[in-house]
Formats: structure tokens, sequence, C-alpha cells
């Protein structure tokens, strides 16, 4: 019983970790851009401007939350919750530490790519409810972007789950006991890196709320807490693709003992999640058209190749 | 692909540079003294309203933002009854000033000007009076004008002849 | 383990039961993902967690998501509902409620006659995606294989239909290239 106890507490600090690290990246993708831009950033309410987080959650709860007459409302009030709850069931399979961990499913790199496809959904609903032309054209291009990601997301995680032959992702960052994964899977590793910026969404591919073009996309209805719902779920899909980078290609919480598990986890998560925002702060977007071809003729091809050849290799050498 | 790795290592590169924000209340910006802000009203050296109510500063205004009533005193001084600037509608080009003939309006470097409610941004006469002279010191209109409005006897202006009078211009 | 089955099992029935019933279109097609990933649930539970995973990922992913897709697209709105109003009558509903009462009569027969069945209820036990895997590839080598000619098939029709001459759309365009006579196809792509 005082197992499941340890568990259940385990869980729950592990989502409250997560739902502030997301809350924080707020303030840390604001102050990184600003200091990418040259210049301050946030940083007048509180030391650093640390309490804008705050500022900016006060603001978000106490907006009028506020349901358009022409949207479909059942369905314009599920939207946001879906890409919530995807993202946050996610993380149930990523292994923070050899103990630290929701769940440890042997299913785990397919669990996660199941849920991220269920995250397509609240782009969908979510432009499709608000019965508005943007957010209607930012849902179709969000879904479409987003299922013909995923094929390449799927694709060149393979390379990792042949070479540790599991799905479990404490059995691949077992594996990377001898080298990490981006080494031998570096070309996965670019795929799976590009098709996590278009699966979340993020600015070089943040086509579905082009603000110049669509407003914001399939958001533009919403306002309040469900439109926070969206700005906190994009947030932790960064974090999530972080952690998942860091899981299958960079050795998870291995590292050098003078740290423990846990830290050497957080900080290759945070790099990863810097990156992201350098990323943001650096490229343009490209045009749809563009993103797509970029998909399609590029990625897939890599991917599968990749796939062909760590394939070929593992079963010449008997890896 | 290397280009993108490029720009990405070029932006990383911005951390370390200066900042170009300036860090406003705290850190004020250098204005210039011919920087065009607030409106004032300034004074003669003798602490007398520089104003003639010429109503040019108002012809010239784009916006229209200014409007003032003239009258004159009992010495035959003509002066503002009262001079209104509305600031929610100026733009702050400086065609007043440029088309003032006695130099009693003038822009100076202020710019902090903001208000609650927008009916305290129109600044009444009393609000736009100062006591000095701003940026054109020692000069007095009444002086050198031909006029006699109690600052001066007609043709007692230094450099100004005396008054010709018409009825002994015979040859 | 039993009472998450039943959970899930009432949850695919009703919601199967409201795709078929309900009205509107991206409705129904809600309640089929949510009636999927209730089977996917099921698969789980009995052992099949990989099926569950591909489940969810092709199933409710990636299909449904086309689906609701398409219905966007139409996006055929208060009319639609009328007519499907008009179309879901009683006299409708007899014959097909008869055969799947046929059907339910026998299942209830064949549950309560193991002799007839497939004898005892196998227990449920794990199944490793390395099994399916070896499964796929050995006994149902020509099953796959049929499945990717299939989908050659599809792929090669998407691809004619994509590949169609593209016209330009603007009758300014289409007088340039009338005087021009010599088009290449660069300049035409370039053009649209």
């Amino acid at each position: 019983m005082s197992e499941t106890w340890i568990h259940i507490i385990m869980v729950v600090l592990i989502l409250l970790v997560l739902l502030t690290i997301a809350a924080g990246l707020i303030y840390v993708e604001r102050r990184m851009l600003a200091v990418w831009q040259d210049r301050y950033g946030p940083n007048r309410t509180g030391p650093f401007g640390l309490l804008q987080v705050l500022a900016d959650m006060v603001k978000i709860f106490f907006k009028e939350d506020w349901i358009p007459p022409f949207a479909d409302k059942k369905v314009f009030i599920i939207a946001p919750t879906i890409v919530m709850m995807a993202v946050l069931m996610s993380f149930a399979v990523i292994p923070f530490t050899p103990h630290i961990g929701v769940v440890d499913l042997n299913i785990g790199v397919l669990f996660f790519l199941a849920m991220s496809s269920m995250g397509a959904y609240s782009v969908v609903l979510a432009g499709w409810s608000s019965n508005n032309k943007y957010s209607l054209l930012g849902g179709i291009r969000g879904s479409a972007q987003m299922i013909s990601y995923e094929v390449f997301m799927g694709l060149s995680l393979m390379g990792v789950v042949i070479l540790a032959g599991s799905f479990n992702l404490r059995d691949i960052v077992e594996a990377q006991r001898k080298i990490w994964f981006f080494i031998p899977q570096i070309v996965g590793f670019i795929i799976f890196f590009l098709a996590g910026l278009a699966e979340t969404h993020r600015l070089p591919f943040d086509i579905p709320e082009a603000e110049s073009e669509l407003i914001a996309g399939y958001h533009s209805e919403y306002s309040g807490m469900k439109f926070g719902m969206f700005f906190v779920g994009e947030y932790l899909g960064i974090t999530l693709i972080s952690a998942l980078v860091t899981t299958l290609y960079f050795g998870g919480w291995l590292g050098p003992h003078f740290l423990p598990p846990i830290v050497w986890f957080l900080i290759k998560m945070f790099a990863f999640i810097l990156l992201f925002i350098l990323i943001r702060a650096t490229l343009p977007r490209p045009r749809y058209d563009q993103l797509m071809s970029l998909g399609w003729k590029v990625l897939l091809p890599l991917a599968l190749l990749n796939l062909l050849v760590t394939g070929a290799v593992v079963l010449y050498w008997h890896l | 692909m290397i280009s993108h790795l490029r720009s990405l290592w070029l932006v990383f590169k911005h951390m370390f540079h200066k900042r170009e924000t300036v860090q406003y209340p705290e850190e004020k910006p250098y204005l210039p003294p011919r920087w065009r802000g607030r409106i004032v009203l300034t004074r003669d050296p003798d602490g007398m309203e520089r104003c003639v109510a010429c109503y040019l500063c108002a012809a010239a205004c784009p916006v229209d933002c200014i409007s003032l009533q003239a009258t004159e005193d009992e010495n035959g001084r003509r002066y503002p009854e009262f001079f209104r600037i509305n600031f929610s509608r100026c733009i702050f080009c400086g065609y007043c000033e440029d088309a003032c003939p006695t130099y009693a309006i003038q822009l100076i470097p202020d710019f902090e000007m903001a208000e609650y409610d927008r009916q305290n941004l129109v600044y009444e006469k009393e609000h736009l009076l100062i006591s000095g002279q701003g940026k054109y010191h020692g000069y007095n209109f009444y002086r050198v004008a031909g006029v006699d409005a109690g600052v001066k006897a007609k043709g007692a202006g230094e450099k100004e002849r005396e008054p010709v009078d018409v009825r002994k211009l015979l040859p | 383990m039993n009472i998450i089955f039943y959970i899930s099992a009432i949850i695919a029935v009703y919601c199967t039961l409201k795709a078929v019933l309900n009205k509107h279109a991206v409705h129904a097609l809600l309640y089929l993902i949510v009636s999927l990933l209730a089977v996917a649930v099921i698969f789980f539970i009995l052992g099949a967690p990989f099926l569950a995973a591909l489940e969810v990922i092709i199933y409710a992913g990636a299909i449904m998501v086309l689906f609701v897709f398409v219905v966007m697209m139409l996006n055929r709105g208060e009319a639609a509902v009328q007519q499907e109003k008009a179309w879901l009558q009683f006299r409708t509903w007899i014959w097909p409620a008869v055969f799947v009462l046929l059907l339910f009569a026998e299942w209830l027969y064949i549950l309560f006659h193991p002799s007839i069945g497939a004898g005892p209820a196998v227990q449920p036990q794990a199944i490793s995606p390395q099994q399916v895997g070896e499964a796929l590839f050995t006994r149902y080598l020509l099953g796959v294989e049929m499945a990717a000619m299939l989908l050659m098939a599809g792929i090669i029709g998407a691809y004619h239909i994509g590949k169609q001459k593209q016209r330009t759309y603007h009758r300014y365009l289409e007088e340039e290239n009338r005087l021009q006579t010599p088009v290449s196809k660069h300049q035409t792509s370039e053009l649209i």
C-alpha cells in the first residue's frame, strides 16, 4: 500500500513540476528571445522579472472566457483540453531517472506516437468548431502538417528502436551506456527534431497559427483560460519533445557521476528547450507548400533510408 | 542547412552583444536642446507675456490643436485672453514655433505628459506659460516693435527713428 | 481488470450507437473516435499493447483525422442535419435491427454452448511487438505483401490525381501563355 502511495505522490509531483516548467517557459522564452535580439525582455515584475509568470497567469485567469455564439459549443470546449491531455499523457512514459517516472510501459515509444496523433485533434476541432474562416484554415493546415510529420517522426524513431531492440524508453536509455544514439543516428535525430518542431507547431513551422496570414489560426476565437490551455499545451509540447530527444538520442539520465541522474536529465532537456527558442529567434517561417514538400520529398526518403541502413547494419554485424 | 546553422550561431552570439534597450524611467535618453516636445509660452525679459495673439500658430497648426482669443490691455498691448492647446491632438511638428513672430510659443525637450484622463491633456494658458524666456534670451518684441504698448514710447526703441509726422511731410 | 474492461466496453458500445444515431456528422465522427479509443483500451487489457497502440495511431489518429478533415471541408451545416433527420426514421431501422438481433442471438448461442464455438476461452496473454512482427513476416507474409500492393495502388492513384496538368487560373496569364507559343514547363509552374 505504501508503495502505491509513494507512486501516486510521485505522479502528482511530476505533474506539478511539469506544469511549473511549462508556465516558467513563458518567461524563459520571452527573456531568451529578448537576449538574442539585443533587448532585455520582461524585467520589471519582481527580481529579474520572474514574477511575470504570475502576472501572466493572473491576467489569463481573469480574462473573459468567451464562447462565440456561432461556435459549436461542445466541441469548442473540448478542443483545448485534448491538447493538454495528450501531451501530459505522453509524459507518462518518459523515464526521468531509473526510479522517477510514471509508468514503465513496454510500448513507450508507440504510446508517445499515439498520444501525439491525438494532439492533432485539438487543432482540427478547435479550427472547425470556431466557425471562422481563419480558424478553419489554421485547423486544416495544422492537421495536414501534423499527420504528415507524424509519419517521419515515427520512422525516424524506428532507427533508435532497432538499435536498442525495444520500444521501452528505459531500455533505450540503458542501451546508450556505450554510445549516445545521436552519433549513429544523426540523420534520425535531425529528422526527429524537425518533426518535433512541426508537431508542436513551433515558430519556423507555426503555419497553423501564422499571425501574419491567419490572425492566430486555429485559436483565433479562444480567450481566457481556454486560450491558456493551448498556450501552456504548446510549452508542454516543447518540454515533451526536448525530454524525448534527451531520452532517445542523448542518453537520458546517463552522465558522469558527479551529478545525480535527474540533474543530467534536466540539463539536457533545458539545453534542447533553449535550442527550440533559439530556432524561433532565428529562422523565418517557410511557405506552407515548402513545408509539405520538405516533409514528403526530403524527410520521408531520408527517414526510410536511415531506417534501411540501420536495419542492414544491425543485421550484418548482429549488434 | 549550413546557412541555417550559421544564422543560428550568429543569433546565438547576440547574447553577448550590448543591449539596445534604454531602461527608460531610470535611464533617461539624451534629448538635444532643440528637441520638439511639450509646447510652452515664454515671457520676455521684463516678465511679460511674449504672445501677441496673432493667430499665426493656430493657422499653421496642421491638426488645429491651438485655439486662442486676442485681447488688449489698457496700453494697447495685445495678448491672448485664453490660449488653449489640446495635446491629445498635437503632433509636435513645431510649425507653431516656426510661425511665431515673437518667439512666444516654443517646444521644449519634455515628453512625459501622459494622463489617465484625456480631458487633462487640454492645457490652458496658465499651464502653458512659464516664467522664463525659453530658448531665445533677451528678446523683447515690444521693445523693437514700432508701437507704443506701455513698454516704450513710440520711436524710443533702439535703432528706431522718431515717427514721421505725416502732417509735416511737405517738401 | 474486469471493471476496466466493462467500463470501456460500455463506453465503446454507447459511443458506437451515438455515432450511428447522431445527426451531426462531425459529432458522430467524434463519437466514433472515442469508441475506437475504448476498443484500444480493451485490446490493451487483453494483452495486445502493440495492437492497442497501432489502433490509436492509425485508426483514431490518422484515418479518423482524415475523415474529420473531409467532413470539415464539406461543412454542410444545418441543411445536412435536417436531411439526416429525415432519413433516420423508424422505417429504415427495422431491417438492420432485425439482422443485428439475429447476429446477437447467434452470438449468445455460441457463448453458452462452448462445444460449438472455439472451445474454452483462451487466457489472455501478453503479445510483444516482436511476436507480432514475426507472425506478420512469416505466417502472414502473403497478406502483408497483398496489403502492400494495395497501398502501392493507392499511392500510384494519388500520384496520378496529383500529377494532372496544372491550369493557369487567371485569364491574363492564359493570354500570356497563348502569345508566347513555346512555353517551357518551368515557366508555367512559375506563373502558377
